[in-house]
């Protein structure tokens, strides 16, 4: 069983929280110290963000957080090597979420290779749709291929990508890009409780969510919430590195607090 | 052997091309293919397709015996198929038209583009004023202070101009920018693409609207020399002009079909555009090809002096014919673009565009080591006009 795995079913009803940054911003020792302040204040899961030059499905806040990054040196290599470091003291389950790119021209042997090698638990390629992930997902044992579902999915989709995906459903709670909305979408809930029909895994919400207030609304309807750009804009905010992971810890706190009260 | 008859149904040419999207896109990309399908076999559509194209854009466009240009290069004889000569001055039309029948077709109201040097813009904005389609185009800063014409040209057709300013600012950029607002607006609105790029079906069906400048080309040489051409020649961008030249003639095999990529500075440098020559295969907007990228696959900046072939990408059947060997590619720098969009215009008394100045330009190189009696056909994609004021620039003249 999968770390991914066995951390949800550890849950025993109680929601998910996955957070998400770009690893690499503002630089590798800081993406440590996030990482920890994340850990520490609730997370179940965190997803570390490979910057892309091309982040098509990225709202502003993430585009930034990967050009800053990319500046700063970040590739893949170092990324696999960041959570090697990171797996010296901590258990928590780790997804790498990627544009296809990078992981196509790193070679998908040796990726999943040294991913694995390095900790990583799963993996989320959002421009990898499983029609395209046939010679990867033959090679990728070891580490969750995580799919994305959308609001836009038709029903024989939800079935397919129900049955690769491993780990949980990365449900896209809105069309658009990530971080772009200011209230959650009418029709969530049902929304997921359509795809929890035909789809044995959890179904976690992300994209567009903000705050405390919509991942409680978010959460009730489902297994668990992503948060991404509400995290990366507090990174982006506060330079001093203290205030900065004071303020991430209590930011996953108030998640954590609003969606398992 | 017969045209051939890829993508296959998956969308591959090979191991290019593909569905590279997020989920959300990928119903709307299965209902673009079906839509196209049933389009295609409805004569209706064909019909009022051919209409537009006859009565508005202006089709079938000339084939024009280039004697003077012939006679001054002094070997092979020049043909120019003039797509300079549809209505607003370049092939980008035959698509837009076509994708805005489709829109209707759809019945969606709304339909965004991007664009490098306007072309497309202009197109697609001609297009949804004709369709009464509401339309935003997206366009890099950087290209539109090059396109100022263009740019002004779109809004008064009735189009929102969206200035670009992430990234390079360039055509890469719009097209990342115009691929979001999709995502976010995927369920009003149609995608039309200016180029044989992006997620299947988008390279099939550009290629498929364009595919009319090889066909009326391959009647229009026999009926002025009785045969079909030697070599074709066109410039490669995203390739939607080279791929609508090539396509027809793909199964005649003993034709040389030749695309040209922008050197820029050159292509020992790292200015240029030329990701056929020196790029290799990577996945950007939706499809794998042929791109520019570094050793950690991140985009690298392409470079032109023309806005339109200022892309790291390029159409994947571009790759496709690349390593099956049907097509060659070759490089032209801006210096020779400039030289050829000057030749053009002193020889022809044709102002062709920057990006059809790179075909013009290495016409001019290979057309004196041809025979006399050889045929080489070049499909001038644009005209210049929109180019004059940069040209100016570059030649330091003050307008």
């Amino acid at each position: 069983m999968s770390r991914i795995q066995k951390r949800l079913d550890s849950l025993n009803g109680k929601k998910a929280l996955v957070a998400f940054f770009t690893a690499g911003d503002p630089d590798m020792d800081a993406s440590k110290d996030i990482f920890a302040a994340i850990e520490k204040n609730g997370a179940d899961i965190i997803e570390i963000g490979v910057p892309f030059s091309d982040p098509l499905a990225d709202g502003p806040t993430i585009q930034a957080s990967s050009y800053r990054s990319l500046n700063n040196g970040t590739t893949l290599e170092k990324i696999i090597q960041l959570v090697s470091d990171i797996r010296k003291t901590s258990e928590l389950p780790v997804v790498l979420m990627t544009s296809f790119n990078p992981v196509f021209v790193y070679g998908h042997k040796e990726f999943v290779a040294d991913a694995i090698k390095a900790g990583v638990d799963g993996v989320i390629i959002p421009d990898l749709p499983h029609e395209e992930a046939e010679g990867f997902l033959e090679i990728a044992e070891g580490l969750d291929m995580i799919f994305l579902l959308a609001p836009t999915s038709t029903p024989d989709r939800v079935q397919q990508i129900g049955k690769v995906s491993k780990g949980f459903i990365y449900y896209i709670s809105l069309t658009g890009t990530t971080g772009t909305k200011e209230a959650l979408s009418s029709g969530l809930g049902e929304k997921v409780k359509a795809i929890k029909t035909s789809v044995s895994l959890p179904v976690l919400v992300g994209f567009g969510i903000s705050g405390p207030e919509q991942a409680r609304e978010a959460a009730r309807v489902s297994d668990g919430v992503i948060i991404g750009s509400a995290i990366v804009k507090l990174i982006e905010e506060n330079k001093d590195p203290v205030e900065r992971d004071r303020k991430v810890g209590e930011f996953i706190a108030s998640i954590q607090q609003a969606i398992n009260p | 052997m017969k045209t051939h008859e890829l993508p296959d149904v998956r969308g591959h040419f090979g191991k290019f091309g593909g569905k590279y999207v997020i989920e959300t896109l990928m119903p709307a990309l299965q209902e673009l293919e079906n839509l196209y399908e049933e389009a295609q076999k409805d004569p209706k559509f064909k019909e009022d397709l051919n209409y537009y194209l006859k009565h508005y854009v202006g089709r079938p466009t000339s084939l024009y015996f280039a004697e003077q240009l012939t006679e001054y290069l002094g070997g092979a004889k020049i043909y120019l198929k003039r797509e300079d000569l549809t209505h607003t001055g370049a092939h980008k039309i035959n698509n837009t038209i076509g994708s805005a029948l489709l829109t209707q077709r759809m019945g969606k109201k709304r339909v965004i583009a991007e664009t490098g040097a306007g072309q497309h813009g202009v197109a697609t904005a001609t297009a949804a004023s004709l369709f009464g389609l509401e339309c935003d185009v997206f366009m890099g800063e950087e290209d539109i202070k090059r396109q100022a014409l263009n740019v002004f040209r779109m809004r008064l057709l009735g189009a929102n101009v969206i200035p670009v300013t992430s990234g390079t600012r360039t055509l890469k950029d719009a097209t990342s920018e115009a691929i979001r607002n999709w995502i976010t607006t995927v369920e009003s609105t149609h995608y039309i693409i200016g180029s044989v790029v992006g997620p299947h079906p988008y390279p099939m069906i550009v290629r498929d609207f364009q595919k009319i400048i090889g066909e009326e080309s391959k009647q229009q040489m026999m009926e002025m020399e009785g045969r079909l051409p030697d070599t074709c020649v066109a410039c490669v961008g995203g390739g939607s002009n080279s791929m609508g030249l090539f396509y027809p003639f793909i199964e005649n095999e003993g034709i040389q079909l030749v695309g040209v990529e922008a050197a820029g500075h050159g292509i020992e440098t790292d200015k240029h555009g030329a990701s056929l020559t020196k790029g290799s295969a990577g996945v950007l907007h939706g499809m794998m090809s042929y791109l520019l990228h570094d050793e950690d696959g991140q985009v690298t900046e392409a470079h032109s002096i023309s806005a339109g072939l200022d892309y790291p990408g390029v159409g994947c059947e571009h790759s496709y014919l690349k390593d099956s060997g049907r097509a060659t590619y070759a490089t032209i720098t801006d210096e020779e673009a400039l030289e050829g969009f000057k030749l053009l215009s002193s020889k022809e008394g044709i102002i062709p565009a920057l990006e059809s100045a790179h075909a013009i330009a290495h016409v001019a190189k290979m057309a004196p080591e041809m025979k006399k009696e050889e045929i080489i056909l070049v499909c001038l994609s644009g005209r210049g006009d929109k180019d004059v004021n940069q040209v100016a620039d570059r030649m330091g003249v003050s307008l």
